[in-house]
């Protein structure tokens, strides 16, 4: 198949509230290819992470998908409900969540929750479940598989807890990995780690990873392509170097430009006014206009502005801009 | 210049044994937890002194011995000449310790939800029976925000405004000194900016003095004007910004400067640090640092090397030079 | 500075005590809770027609001039074979009206009951918080009391305070002292609940940094306890506090259905069930049916009040 391997097209989740219904994801569409990291970068209440719930079926109800579709390997799965969908996401979706913990069963040893996801999913004898559980730990950087196998979750450092979790979303070879987080909750030193680790199984296995963060740098390093997320929607999509070094939306702009560097001191950084607005009242026309430096009147009559032929959502990408 | 904050020797020793009872059942003896250990350190007035460090590295524990939450277990601090342990005279001490305030991390946390920001604001100096007329509404146009928030209650606003409010409560009570433990790690990157900026700003503007605590080197890098690196409660490195980032010395520094990710490094294949930070409870002999030290000798294993300078830095190493 | 300036929603003007309450997701999950409206009315219809006996009671039962013992034995609604005279609920075999006995006994139920539910708050909020603040042997001695209490069932304990303090009483105060060492003997059996709760929630809370920053500007412990962690730690307070008043109030009805409790001059509704009772066989059902109605709707509806209450301030139980 050469198709991509996850396909989003006009997704939006709606949450009826009383102060009536608001849309933490709007119409947002991205593919992720085979072998592809593909960073979902954004602030909080952007949207980023009930994307990623809604294509593993785990939106909180009343949150649901109101709208769109999402294909993976060229089957639509937004419409399973219940075991299908509980099928689906052991053995097609692996998922590794902000903090280890909430991902393992602290009261089974870590050998059975991975060899009880593998005879799930994967038609194996239990000694060929088992011989596997100890080549993903062995994969994912475990020092002493064949023994650690016997060990509880709290016995791990948070690192090699997150090294658990990985080995454990990818026993059962699914086709696509959501990373939420994965190493906000990790020192700097072991962060880096990981980082490498989800790098090194998505060249080797041809795995897809959505990996969600609020981290510039962590995207900056692995993500082969970002979609930046403002308000719900899609700011930016394209390829992380030229996203990130010749950004074409302001918001994009505003954010690497206020990203304080650590090769250079700068004396000032730079600021985006006021703050994210929140999703009860949206601002008319392009969400980011009460924020842009480059706004328009046509921003704020317009309604809000899709992915055009740029790479930006913006009435005025910045390439345009240049050009004039 | 003079130093404002002189740190000699400072320690903290927790006690994390289990209670009595389980541990006469599991025979087994006390433990303790070494989170700071023999850190000395200046701080000249007027300047951001940066504290940075991993988990466990003890830099929230200096940060709260110094404002007096906790109480050093070995050393002693020293601000405007006056030991704050040992002077017997308690109107000295109290006029030390009301220059000093604090920002926290969460600002979520740090704000009482069932209070009006006007009374959260003023209470610092509500408590000493100052004048409070007018005072909230004035220090909240200072840090950005609207003379009228004053009546709302925290639940209101986001976490930047909250953290802005916080910082307004610390101002409140005029003080020269204040410690910031991760003021921005809770926060947005562009909300970050905005704090950071006001931040400066305002230490321009009131002649204040900061220790800025963080596990994050950029902010570090933007901010301070001297930086000290933690590891496992130890001072390992100080220097200025410049020559830290450039020529680090200190094997755990380098570690930590290559690992962090950055906004330009993209693809980049770091060699991944090794290891993780071993547990406090029974550090390593030695230099704490030899387990993934990759230079490591035998004299790292046996004698734990004591901070000496090097050229602009001060560096806890037997080998760097 | 001016580029600071950050926007806020909503600016317009500080908003009132009431306009928040208004506003809030406690008041609009009350208005969607038909349970909780018909039980707080009924507690309101109740509670009012206790305060306001003296004006409701068409006679006072407790003078002994409005009584007439021809009246005795009157079935509800019906006129009495030798006076005429009608009553709502009928009469008991002294000739005094069910209906005002219940209004009055009421009286006595309700205050014995919140009486009991105050001091059991107070004392346990106090417990609690010094306990939980001060942690040590202070935390371990006090909560070491509170289980040792739990182990007995509260209705026991109380009757053993009840037993002690009696004892203590000289008898010519006894019917006087009758009422509040009821209060004092369900009280005592009840502060362990609130001890517990505002030890969990002050553990939680004395984490917090809003807590630091008060420390650090010099705050004393009592007024970190009681001006910033008190006010975080009243939602729970206030559910078991409701749902104790149900508790209370049936404590206070078997005790003095036991015959331990609220004296004949003073009967609250358990010690009018107790008369009651006796008349049951023979045939004069009214006497214990009305106020045992009474006692039912009170109980169940104060119950159902803490039970949305518990719902409507702990959102994640739902």
């Amino acid at each position: 198949m050469t198709g991509p391997v996850l396909s989003i097209r006009d997704l939006s989740v709606e949450i009826p509230t009383r102060a009536g219904v608001v849309k933490p994801v709007d119409g947002v569409s991205y593919d992720i290819g085979r072998g592809e990291i593909l960073g979902v970068v954004g602030e909080s209440g952007a949207g980023k992470s009930m994307a990623g719930n809604a294509v593993i079926g785990l939106l909180n109800p009343p949150a649901h998908i109101s709208a769109g579709e999402i294909w993976l390997e060229g089957a639509r799965i937004d419409p399973l409900q219940g075991e299908a969908m509980r099928r689906l996401r052991g053995k097609e979706i692996g998922m590794v969540f902000q903090d280890p913990l909430t991902s393992l069963n602290p009261l089974l040893k870590i050998g059975d929750q991975l060899t009880e996801t593998i005879l799930t999913h994967l038609p194996v004898s239990r000694e060929e479940a088992e011989r596997r559980a100890i080549a993903a730990l062995d994969e994912v950087g475990i020092p002493g598989a064949a023994q650690r196998i016997d060990s509880y979750p709290h016995e791990f450092s948070g690192g090699m807890r997150q090294r658990v979790v990985i080995a454990l979303a990818l026993c059962a070879e699914p086709s696509l990995i959501i990373a939420d987080e994965p190493t906000t909750a990790l020192d700097v030193s072991v962060q880096a780690q990981i980082i490498a680790l989800l790098r090194r199984l998505c060249r080797d296995r041809g795995t897809a990873v959505m990996l969600i963060t609020h981290d510039m740098g962590v995207i900056a390093e692995a993500a082969d392509r970002v979609a930046v997320m403002y308000a719900g929607r899609l700011a930016e999509l394209g390829p992380v170097r030229e996203v990130l070094t010749r950004p074409q939306h302001p918001y994009t702009d505003g954010l690497m430009a206020s990203t304080p560097l650590a090769s250079q001191a700068r004396n000032r950084l730079h600021q985006i006014p006021g703050s994210m607005p929140r999703l009860t009242d949206l601002p008319d026309g392009c969400a980011f206009h009460p924020r842009c430096p480059l706004v328009q009147a046509q921003c704020r009559q317009n309604p809000h502005p899709n992915i055009g032929k740029g790479r930006a959502a913006c009435w005025f990408p910045l390439i345009e801009r240049a050009a004039e | 210049m003079t130093a404002y904050v002189t740190v000699k020797g400072l320690s903290r020793v927790f006690d994390v044994s289990k209670p009595w009872l389980n541990r006469v059942l599991e025979r087994r003896g006390k433990a303790f937890l070494t989170a700071v250990s023999e850190v000395d350190l200046d701080i000249e007035e007027r300047t951001t002194y940066a504290l940075v460090g991993e988990s466990g590295s003890g830099k929230s524990t200096i940060g709260r011995m110094l404002v007096g939450l906790l109480r050093p277990t070995g050393g002693e601090v020293e601000v405007e000449g006056v030991n704050l342990d040992r002077e017997t005279d308690r109107a000295k001490v109290a006029k030390v310790r009301g220059d000093i305030q604090m920002i926290f991390q969460d600002p979520y946390a740090s704000l009482n939800p069932r209070w009006r920001v006007r009374d959260i604001i003023v209470e610092p100096v509500a408590v000493k029976s100052g004048d409070t007329e007018g005072l909230a509404e004035r220090l909240l146009e200072q840090v950005g925000l609207h003379a009228a928030d004053a009546g709302k209650f925290p639940h209101e606003f986001s976490g930047g405004q909250r953290q802005r409010i916080c910082i307004a409560r610390a101002l409140a009570s005029e003080p020269r000194l204040i410690v910031c433990d991760e003021p921005t790690s809770a926060l947005d990157v562009s909300v970050q900016a905005q704090v950071l900026n006001l931040m400066s700003d305002l230490k321009e503007e009131f002649g204040l003095t900061y220790l800025l605590i963080t596990h994050d080197l950029t902010v570090v890098r933007h901010m301070a004007d001297r930086i000290g690196v933690l590891y496992l409660g130890r001072l390992v490195e100080e220097a200025d910004p410049t020559t830290l980032f450039e020529t680090p010395k200190h094997p755990y520094t380098q570690m930590l400067l290559n690992a962090a990710p950055r906004i330009d490094g993209f693809g980049r294949e770091v060699d991944p640090p090794q290891g993780e930070i071993p547990d406090p409870i029974n550090p390593p002999p030695g230099c704490a640092f030899h387990p993934r030290c990759p230079i490591a000798r035998d004299i790292c294993r046996q004698e734990r090397p004591r901070i000496r300078p090097l050229g602009a830095t001060r560096v806890a190493c037997h080998l760097a030079e | 500075m001016a580029e600071l300036r950050v926007e806020t929603v909503e600016r317009a003007v500080e908003k009132g005590n009431w306009q928040r309450f208004r506003e809030s997701d406690f008041f609009y999950s009350f208005k969607r809770s038909p349970v909780a409206i018909v039980s707080f009315a009924v507690v309101c219809i109740l509670v009012l027609s206790a305060v306001f006996a003296p004006l409701i009671a068409p006679t006072n039962p407790f003078d002994p001039a409005s009584l007439n013992l021809m009246n005795g034995f009157t079935p509800p609604m019906e006129p009495n074979a030798f006076t005429g005279e009608s009553f709502f609920m009928g009469t008991d075999d002294q000739g005094r009206d069910v209906f005002s006995t219940i209004l009055y006994g009421m009286r006595i139920s309700l205050f014995v009951g919140a009486a009991a539910v105050l001091f059991a708050m107070t004392l346990g909020i106090v417990l609690g918080l010094v306990s939980g603040y001060f942690g040590g042997w202070t935390e371990t001695i006090i909560m070491r009391i509170a289980d040792v209490q739990l182990t007995f069932p509260s209705i026991l304990v109380a009757m053993l305070i009840f037993g002690i303090a009696k004892g203590f009483t000289p008898v010519e105060y006894r019917d006087q002292m009758a009422i509040w060492v009821l209060i004092l003997a369900i009280g005592l059996s009840d502060w362990v609940q609130f001890a517990r709760v505002v030890r969990g929630a002050t553990l939680v809370e004395k984490r917090k940094e809003y807590v630091a920053a008060a420390r650090l500007i010099g705050r004393s412990p009592w007024a970190i306890m009681v001006k910033h962690i008190l006010p975080n730690a009243l939602s729970p307070v206030l559910v078991i506090a409701t749902i104790s008043l149900a508790l209370a109030i049936i404590a206070e009805a078997t005790l003095s259905f036991l015959g331990v409790g609220a004296p004949p001059t003073q009967p609250s509704l358990g010690t009018l069930i107790r008369i009651g009772q006796g008349f049951l066989f023979s045939g004069e059902w009214w006497i214990l049916f009305f106020p045992a109605c009474t006692l039912l709707a009170l109980a169940l509806s104060v119950n159902l009040l803490g039970d949305w209450l518990r719902d409507a301030l702990n959102p994640r139980l739902r």
